[in-house]
């Protein structure tokens, strides 16, 4: 049961117990729990499933990540 | 969509296959698992095998929570629906696994089963809330992501003295499922396939982070690399794996660093560990018995377990003889070995779970990849 | 010399009132319902007769008798009220297009309602104005209709059944098994929007989405379509089970296979984020207002032309073509630059968790 998403956070402090978010896909808006996170803020990403926040997204590593994908092989294949 | 349509870019696929395809040693094979289903269907879904060199080898591994429900379980919730009279809240895609008798959820909903899919446990806890003349049982399954969510529903239901709410929980566990590919008792028997490395489940690890699979690279000497779910993610992951292999390495690297970190997310693990414990063995289809390698609710929440309540007791059944989906959830044999594939097992007529779920192997090739199989 | 006075008739109470099984049972309340609320809005000279059945001229086209096209189509869309349109409106453009696919243009509509017990006045007469509204925008009247009214618990509010009856001029063969490799694919628009619209109003499924269900009558698009002369081989609307289920009907019909390109086909960007969200593919997704058009090569251009030139074709595209295949596997080559089957849809779309 793997189906997550990266989800904006457009609004905190929702919901009876103040736990709840409203979170923004591509113009998408829905409100999810964030029970299982402490600190996120208006403007962080979370990844989404089964209407909760389980872990929030770290934009530098997503930066390192994306480079990576160029970077990679040019020094794998320098060393294999 | 951001951190969505970046790791989708066919142009970056482009440069990411021809650097696999310089990277791979001419006379080796490379046989990688991908554990997850939702990486066995993003490779099915972009088609992914065909940016791959033939050195490359894909095994689908059975990380799909679906696919390993042994009929037994979900006779337990059809058992509820129909004799029992809950009102049987689930996720979608456990609808039409077959069970026993030719039934499934769907079908037993057909007949007059009160079973209601639901998209979140909260949704469950709402519709108890609604009705609180009727039994309600929220059918939870699922690997490690599914689990803290189904932890919070019981706390927030003994919070709010939710006496008609209970679980019927099949949650089960990652590493023990890797653990029993590794050690495939049956090697002789059954046979096995050498698995170089393992694409490690992206959002599970969110939630128990990367140190788990430690002992995979330690006692095993196999790699992991924990990949995001975004097909760029996973060539990315094969990409890393084959340079371990070639290297002799075997590590824990992890190509998802932006959602997963070593220690994962402890308030979520905190949550599972303060509402759930091992259960001795569990069952698992084509894995048969685990130990150590499901959860049962704990004895302080024993009111929230269906199984409890209901006193429920958990039946055995075996597989329909021809279904090969034992040996295809090891990685042993394909979709197309299975002699009923895509004859009597359709998704439409599916005779084992791993045609049901949209993650399962089978289903996977069927839907996208037969083309494949007329050349 | 006896004075016999007019009974008093209380008028339906639109706003608040019910349906009641009195609606439904032939007598008085019944000529009532259908004199203050359905002939109200839907009269015509057609209706207006009277009777059982509507006496319609017989059909004639450039001086001979033309060829008769017939459809009928059942709604149960729940709910009934969405972004974009409601039951009313959708069961008449969905029938009026059934008809214009072929290549008939539509004359007469049918119409037969199948009432709950309890059902709000206020709604019943919300859906008939916006039937109404649809078939005077399209200039098809309904000429002849029927109620009927079921116990409380017995049915959902409404269904209705609509059937449309056109003429088709001589010569003129659009179908689906006149499909044939080499030939291309093309869509109207955006795929995906009526069915994400539905689901974003249903419970269980809750989000704010600015989208809206693209139900419209194609019935003048397609006119624009045949207009241009070019050889079109088939034409159909990408209903239930979206743009898949429809072009592996076809390919079934014609013995050949496709080759789609991803990126090709248009999807609204808010559509394919609720289809993240709900784990949906938007090729499954039903569309109530956008065309297929399959048709010789050569006329492709021409035809693309013609659509944009369209308010309902504005987003056109080519998607794809025809290709040998004894397998009848409608196949697409991802965005990714791998390729896959898109095949049938099974069952019915379940929201993926995994």
């Amino acid at each position: 049961m793997c189906l997550a998403l990266p989800v904006k956070v457009v609004e905190v402090g929702c919901g009876p117990a103040g736990d709840w978010a409203i979170v923004d896909l591509g113009g998408v808006k829905k409100e999810i729990s964030l029970a299982l996170l402490d600190d996120v803020q208006v403007g962080d990403y979370v990844i989404l499933h089964v209407g909760y926040a389980l872990s929030k997204l770290d934009p530098e590593e997503a930066e390192r990540t994306l480079a990576l994908f160029s970077d990679m092989a040019e020094s794998a294949a320098a060393a294999a | 969509m951001k951190y969505i349509d970046e790791f989708r870019d066919g142009a970056v696929a482009k440069t990411l296959a021809d650097k696999i395809a310089k990277l791979v040693q001419p006379q080796r094979r490379y046989s990688l698992m991908e554990f997850c289903g939702g990486h066995t269907h993003a490779i099915s879904r972009y088609g992914l095998t065909d940016l791959l060199p033939p050195h490359v080898r894909m095994v689908h591994g059975p990380g799909c929570p679906v696919c390993v429900l042994p009929i037994g379980r979900i006779d337990m919730a059809i058992n509820l629906a129909l004799d029992q009279g809950v009102i049987l809240c689930t996720y979608g895609d456990t609808l039409r696994v077959p069970a026993s008798e030719c039934l499934s959820l769907m079908k037993a909903k057909a007949r007059g089963g009160d079973i209601r899919m639901v998209y979140s446990t909260l949704d469950a806890l709402q519709i108890a809330r609604d009705n609180p003349q009727r039994e309600v049982v929220f059918f939870a399954i699922g690997f490690e992501t599914t689990t803290p969510p189904t932890a919070l529903a019981i706390l927030q239901a003994q919070q709010e003295q939710l006496a008609n709410f209970s679980v019927l929980c099949c949650h089960v566990l990652t590493p023990p499922a890797i653990t029993q590919i590794l050690e495939l008792p049956e090697v002789p028997q059954r046979g096995t396939l050498p698995i170089d490395g393992f694409i490690g489940p992206a959002h599970v690890s969110t939630v128990i982070g990367s140190r788990p699979y430690e002992f995979v690279a330690e006692k095993y000497r196999k790699p992991v690399v924990i990949a995001g779910f975004e097909p760029l993610d996973v060539m990315q992951a094969i990409l890393m794996l084959i340079n371990q292999v070639n290297q002799g390495r075997a590590e824990v690297e992890n190509e998802f660093s932006r959602a997963v970190s070593r220690d994962g997310n402890r308030k979520a693990q905190d949550c599972v560990a303060e509402v759930f414990e091992l259960r001795r063995e569990f069952e698992w289809r084509g894995l048969s018995v685990v130990p150590y390698s499901a959860l049962m609710i704990r004895e302080k929440y024993a009111t929230f377990d269906a199984e409890r309540r209901f006193k429920l007791d958990y039946k055995s059944v075996p597989d329909n003889k021809a279904c090969e989906c034992a040996a295809i959830l090891r990685g042993v044999k394909r979709p197309q070995d299975c002699k009923i594939f895509g004859t009597v097992c359709t998704p439409e007529n599916p005779i084992g779970s791993c045609m049901v779920s949209s993650e399962g192997a089978c289903s996977a090739h069927y839907s996208y990849g037969r083309y494949k199989d007329m050349d | 010399m006896s004075e016999i006075k007019r009974g008093y008739v209380r008028p339906l109470d639109l706003k608040h009132g019910r349906v009641d099984l009195t609606h439904g049972a032939g007598g008085r309340a019944m000529v009532q319902l259908i004199s203050e609320l359905f002939a109200r809005h839907l009269g015509n000279k057609y209706l207006g007769q009277g009777n059982d059945g509507a006496v319609l001229p017989a059909p004639v086209l450039d001086g001979k008798p033309a060829r008769l096209v017939m459809s009928t189509d059942c709604h149960v869309v729940s709910p009934l009220f969405f972004p974009g349109g409601d039951i009313g409106c959708l069961s008449v453009h969905g029938t009026l297009n059934d008809v214009a696919v072929m290549g008939a243009t539509p004359l007469y509509l049918a119409a037969g309602f199948i009432l709950e017990e309890g059902f709000a006045l206020a709604d019943l007469a919300r859906i008939v104005e916006s039937m109404a509204d649809a078939a005077r925008a399209t200039g098809v009247p309904v000429v002849t209709g029927d109620t009927k009214v079921v116990e409380r618990g017995k049915g959902d509010g409404i269904f209705i059944t609509t059937t449309a009856v056109g003429v088709l001029p001589d010569g003129l063969e659009l179908g689906g098994a006149r499909v044939r490799p080499g030939d291309v694919v093309l869509v109207s628009g955006s795929m995906g929007d009526h069915g994400v619209a539905i689901m974003s109003q249903r419970e269980n499924l809750t989000f704010e989405a600015r989208i809206e269900s693209d139900t419209a009558a194609l019935h003048g698009l397609i006119a624009k379509l045949l207009a241009t002369g070019a050889d079109i081989r088939c034409l159909r609307d990408p209903t239930r089970g979206g743009l898949a289920s429809t072009l592996n009907e076809i390919a079934g019909q014609s013995g050949v296979g496709m080759m789609l390109h991803e990126k090709a086909i248009p999807i609204k960007p808010v559509v394919a984020a609720a289809c993240e969200f709900l784990g949906l593919d938007p090729l499954y997704v039903a569309n109530e207002g956008k065309l297929i058009v399959i048709c010789a090569a050569l006329d492709a251009p021409r035809l693309l032309a013609a659509l944009h030139a369209h308010p309902l074709g504005v987003d056109a595209a080519v998607i794809g073509e025809v290709i040998a295949d004894d397998h009848h596997f409608v196949q697409l080559t991802t965005a990714f630059g791998g390729r896959r089957i898109v095949d049938w849809l099974v069952g019915e779309q379940l929201p993926r968790i995994c």
